[in-house]
């Protein structure tokens, strides 16, 4: 939730994937759910100690918001090229 | 739109006069369920409540009714309960949750016989220890004894004051005597004062919700909707209202809820004297046995014995100065309670064995013969001398 | 490590970026106490995405919950919120709602705080038909103190107090809640997340008791000691044997191992609340004047408001 995480941003065909890794406790909801198989589980982990999604195929993202929907911890959210203000906060 | 303060003489019992007292403070939701001999402040608010823009709900039990009106208080109205033992011992938990989360509101118990089911229609005032002791975990609490309706009307205006200075839920802890004795009410509005809730002393962002005053008292209090958008708990919590499980926390919180009243003891201490000026012996007592005590107290006198009488209007928190001087210069104490001699002990924990002490019990089911406080007056005063 | 011969797009790095739904949470208490695979923060994420949606001012609505995993949720909220005692979010919700009628409150807790302890409350509050929002995340158990049964485990499974496996039959809940009064009755599982979102909405906006059961997993309880594998596994167990069936009679939504887990928007009525009919059949019958400072804060003596 911490505002000096450092979130991953990846460019969709509608908008923006964001992640933040170091929120996501592995559940895999994402992963698992995403109807377009954006996401899989990366090897490497996180500084919880889970293993966060990672991207293989960002042109896939339609920004549907499912994953950020259902995402318990907050860590995964999508936007679409018309809200993009409002996400960024700086 | 009906008046709240019914000015002029009435002719009405302790529990309708209760309920005026409510009305009159500017009770806005009360949430209670039938218990004898209760009943008549539930049935007098359901006519009153309405009239004056107030709320009355009949809840399924005792434990919802706490509830609610810890709720309603949190809603920005002041609120009460009403009940008699076996409902008084259901609402203990919510009561402890009303005391931890400092949410001002009222809750009278008009004490019948017990324990349990005991004896509903008829008198006792067995309760008193539980009013402190009641709910699990440290705390500090107020409690007020009405002797008549004339005082069930003031005290109940008072336990809306002192809860919305103190910050708690207040106990009025009247008993079957006093709750259906008719007797005259005279309701001056001029004599009324009232105390109106504190507002949060910051805006929020800045207002802290458990930031206490020099009384230890927290500074003002947000009303859901107001934008405070607040955190309230049970659980151990920070001057934030979150909570923070661990014994530092625990140590900043828990003894302040129980200094708030001792540190404030002289200003929430309400006591009566008679006689007390030449007293050999103090009858201690409070609520109906104070009645039958100043019957005693007169045959006393009349037989000449030095007799006066401490009334306790405020029960809890305990008057401990004033016995304590008593005790150094008085022979003893007398302690007339419908009860197995629970107010005694505390009598005798402050008289700490300067003075002789002697309880004066009754199981419950009437009030005592005055003839039998007289005859335990003189055997303190056989003994002491 | 990158697996061979494999190219990953690549994400651009910020700070200071913040969640979306930030500001209805208290991000000073986060991470959440909840487990990795619990569907109580997909509850949550559901609910602040329903109440971005729904533009509500968030001073006008309140959280009440009660005791358990999902007694929490108050905690995390950035709303008024209020965490009771164990079974009696309902009621303080009802003196709650009943001084400030013009604003949303809404409950938040689980199956046992709900329907064990304050099963009484429950069905007073539906029958009365209180204006109030209650969601019910049901995983089966109680949670929070180590995966005991309770009054919603299907027959047969188990739980630490039930180690031969539970035999009392459960509650229905949409059955209970239809059948006490609720003018909306919903169930959906935290997989369902958009329609569930959606159900918030309803209910939130539907005047008088709303319900919703959501369905969570519990893997590190009732997932665990009935064999249902790890959060997803048991997500994927109650999604797979889900049907919607908008509409359909609550009697007929039974929970039993095995069984369809039917979901969807099950009741959706009309009845009076319990404030429109004291104000039909008291104030306006009697000529009283509409409650004052009902919604204002404490009524004085004079009959003024704060």
């Amino acid at each position: 939730m911490s505002s000096t995480l450092i979130t991953k941003r990846w460019r969709t065909k509608k908008g923006y994937l964001y992640l933040q890794e170091d929120e996501c406790k592995g559940c895999g909801f994402c992963i698992e759910f995403c109807p377009k198989d954006v996401l899989r589980q990366s090897e490497r982990f996180n500084v919880k100690g889970y293993y966060p999604p990672e991207v293989v195929d960002a042109d896939a993202c339609v920004s549907c918001t499912f994953c950020q929907l259902v995402c318990p911890d907050f860590a995964i959210w999508s936007t679409k090229d018309e809200e993009i203000e409002e996400t960024d906060h700086g | 739109m009906g008046e709240r303060i019914l000015a002029g003489q009435h002719f009405m019992n302790g529990d309708e006069a209760c309920a005026e007292g409510a009305i009159a403070a500017g009770c806005g939701l009360f949430a209670g369920y039938p218990i004898t001999p209760q009943s008549e402040i539930a049935e007098r608010i359901s006519v009153r409540l309405p009239q004056v823009g107030g709320v009355f709900i009949q809840m399924e039990d005792e434990i919802s009714s706490m509830a609610a009106i810890l709720g309603g208080a949190w809603g920005g109205q002041k609120t009460m309960t009403a009940t008699s033992g076996p409902g008084f011992s259901l609402m203990m938990e919510n009561f402890g949750l009303g005391l931890m989360t400092e949410t001002p509101c009222v809750l009278v118990n008009i004490q019948r016989g017990g324990p349990s089911t005991g004896l509903p229609t008829l008198v006792g005032q067995a309760d008193m220890m539980q009013a402190r002791w009641g709910s699990h975990g440290d705390y500090g609490v107020i409690a007020l004894s009405p002797w008549s309706p004339q005082e069930s009307f003031e005290l109940t205006i008072r336990a809306f004051n002192l809860a919305e200075l103190y910050r708690l839920p207040v106990l009025v802890m009247s008993d079957e005597v006093v709750g259906h004795m008719f007797e005259r009410v005279e309701v001056d509005p001029e004599k009324i004062e009232i105390v109106e809730r504190a507002a949060p002393a910051k805006s929020p962002g800045e207002f802290l919700l458990y930031e206490v005053d020099d009384r230890l008292v927290p500074k003002g209090m947000p009303t859901f909707g107001d934008g405070y958008k607040v955190h309230v708990t049970g659980l151990t919590h920070d001057e934030r209202g979150y909570p923070v499980l661990n014994s530092e926390i625990q140590e900043n919180l828990i003894p302040r809820l129980k200094n708030k009243i001792t540190q404030n003891a002289a200003d929430i201490i309400q006591v009566e004297e008679h006689d007390l000026e030449d007293a050999d012996v103090v009858i201690v007592t409070y609520g109906i046995s104070a009645r039958t005590s100043l019957g005693a107290l007169r045959q006393a006198r009349q037989k000449g014995l030095k007799v006066g009488m401490l009334r306790l209007i405020t029960v809890w928190p305990f008057p401990e100065e004033q016995i304590r001087k008593l005790a150094d210069r008085v022979a003893g104490f007398v302690v007339p309670e419908i009860n197995l001699g629970q107010i005694v002990l505390e009598v005798e924990r402050t008289a700490a064995g300067k003075a002789v002490v002697k309880s004066v019990p009754h199981a419950g089911g009437d009030i005592h013969q005055p003839e039998t406080i007289v005859a335990a007056i003189e055997e303190v005063l056989k003994h002491a001398s | 490590m990158l697996r061979k011969t494999e190219t990953l797009p690549e994400p651009e790095l910020l700070d200071n970026i913040t969640h979306p739904m930030r500001r209805y949470l208290r991000t000073d208490r986060f991470p959440h106490i909840w487990c990795s695979g619990c569907g109580l923060g997909t509850a949550l994420s559901c609910f602040t995405f329903a109440l971005d949606e729904l533009g509500l001012d968030d001073s006008n609505t309140a959280v009440v919950s009660g005791i358990g995993c999902t007694g929490r949720m108050a905690g995390y909220l950035n709303l008024d919120s209020y965490h009771t005692t164990h079974g009696r979010a309902i009621p303080f919700a009802t003196g709650l709602a009943v001084a400030q009628p013009e604003k949303k409150v809404v409950v938040f807790s689980g199956d046992g705080d709900l329907f064990a302890i304050g099963g009484n409350h429950f069905i007073h509050a539906a029958r009365r038909n209180i204006d109030m929002t209650v969601l019910c995340v049901n995983n089966f158990n109680y949670g929070m103190t180590g995966g005991q049964f309770g009054p919603t485990t299907p027959i047969g499974q188990r739980g630490t107090t039930a180690p031969y496996g539970n035999y009392e039959n459960p509650f229905n809940l949409p059955y209970l809640a239809a059948s006490s009064g609720a003018v909306y009755v919903a169930r959906w599982t935290t997989l369902d997340a958009r329609r569930l979102k959606q159900a918030m909405i309803e209910a939130l906006t539907k005047p008088g008791f709303s319900f919703v059961e959501i369905i969570s997993p519990c893997p590190t309880n009732y997932g665990r000691r009935n064999r249902l594998g790890d959060g997803l596994d048991e997500l994927k167990y109650y999604a797979e044997r889900s049907i919607i069936q908008h509409g359909a009679d609550p009697k007929d939504a039974d929970l039993y191992p095995g069984s369809d887990v039917i979901v969807g928007r099950f009741i959706d009525r009309d009845r009076a609340t319990f404030l429109s009919q004291y104000e039909e059949q008291i104030i306006e019958k009697q000529h009283f004047v509409k409650p004052q400072g009902m919604g204002k804060g404490p009524v004085r003596a004079s009959g003024q408001t704060s």
